[in-house]
């Protein structure tokens, strides 16, 4: 079977996707309450499909999982983006030295003088600056540390 | 009764913290999830249901739902749009653009001058780099933001990718067992 992809997505997994991103029914089942919501919307699908297209979609790598996102400070964490401005020889050393803090999230070199960019995710608010110093002693240079200070919520994310 | 209250009423501290771990990457695929997770737990299915759905309207959970792989789903160019906004237009720049379809992602975050000089922090993802400069050029028109000084930050690889989880296990784990990504965040 060919891997789903955006291009040949079946018109029920683009609805599954863009009905279910903000909001999954708190009902006794769920995916039987997806299916008669979809059916209002003209599309004919059982409970058990709609099971079996959540789990292809999982199992595809077009969903990640699904469930609940939490606010990470409202768990307790710290959470943060962080920035440096790294020399193209240094990059890789400093990548390596990075990634190992198990606190970094995700890293993604951008096109900016500041071009290293991460999150960093930590079990309580104050071992964010630990964290920072830590990483600053272990690679030599400065992390800038740019958390949120205001959030625009955004609806639905990703529309088909 | 304010919902944090009413949480720790319907379901004590530890037990709360069972079921936040036992939600955290997805719930199960049966017909009767809450009831699946009940019988996991040792709870009822009302008091799951009640549960998750406190946790919603108290923010703890920011969403519920399908979380997607943008990535595997063609979006394969991810800018980080940054504007330099004064203080006093940053509220109503925000608004405007945590409205606009392309942008999945709107953040206020502090300068650090002199090398940064931007304070609201967009995300906007799309098939390729010209749809989305595309995209912001027409929402810069459309919300007549010209007269703000902007930057697009492409990012063109991507190091290390998990998160979205506060109660273990490691980050290094959640690479190794293939887990995902937290995009919200940045």
């Amino acid at each position: 079977m060919n891997a789903i992809t955006r291009e040949n997505m079946s018109e029920l997994d683009k609805k599954l996707i863009n009905l279910l991103q903000d909001g999954f029914p708190l009902t006794p089942r769920p995916f039987e309450t997806v299916a008669q919501e979809l059916l209002q919307g003209g599309l004919e699908v059982t409970e058990a499909e709609v099971m079996q297209r959540i789990q292809a979609l999982l199992d595809d790598g077009i969903l990640s999982r699904f469930g609940p996102m939490y606010q990470a400070e409202r768990m307790g964490g710290g959470l943060t983006l962080a920035a440096m401005k790294v020399t193209e020889e240094d990059y890789d050393r400093v990548t390596q030295q990075v990634n190992k803090f198990p606190q970094v999230a995700h890293n993604y070199r951008r096109e900016h003088e500041l071009n290293m960019w991460f999150v960093l995710a930590t079990e309580s608010p104050e071992e964010i600056e630990d964290c920072i110093d830590d990483m600053e002693l272990a690679t030599g240079y400065h992390v800038f540390n740019m958390p949120k200070e205001e959030e625009f919520y955004v609806g639905l994310r990703f529309a088909l | 009764m304010n919902v944090t209250n009413r949480v720790r009423e319907n379901m004590d501290e530890i037990t709360q913290l069972r079921l936040r771990k036992a939600i955290q990457n997805g719930l199960p695929l049966t017909e009767q999830p809450y009831l699946t997770l009940a019988r996991e737990l040792d709870l009822t299915e009302a008091q799951v249901m009640q549960t998750i759905n406190d946790w919603q309207d108290d923010g703890l959970i920011k969403r519920f739902g399908l979380v997607v792989k943008h990535h595997n789903l063609g979006y394969k160019a991810n800018a980080m749009v940054v504007w330099d906004i004064p203080a006093d237009k940053v509220d109503e720049v925000g608004e405007l653009l945590s409205l606009c379809g392309a942008v999945t992602l709107c953040y206020q975050r502090p300068r650090r001058l002199p090398e940064w000089s931007y304070n609201l922090f967009s995300m906007i993802h799309g098939q390729d780099r010209d749809t989305v400069l595309q995209q912001l050029a027409d929402i810069v028109k459309e919300n007549g933001l010209n007269g703000f000084k902007r930057d697009v930050l492409f990012s063109y690889k991507l190091f290390k990718q998990c998160g979205g989880q506060y109660v273990q296990p490691s980050c290094t784990e959640r690479l190794e067992n293939g887990q995902s990504f937290k995009e919200q965040s940045l």
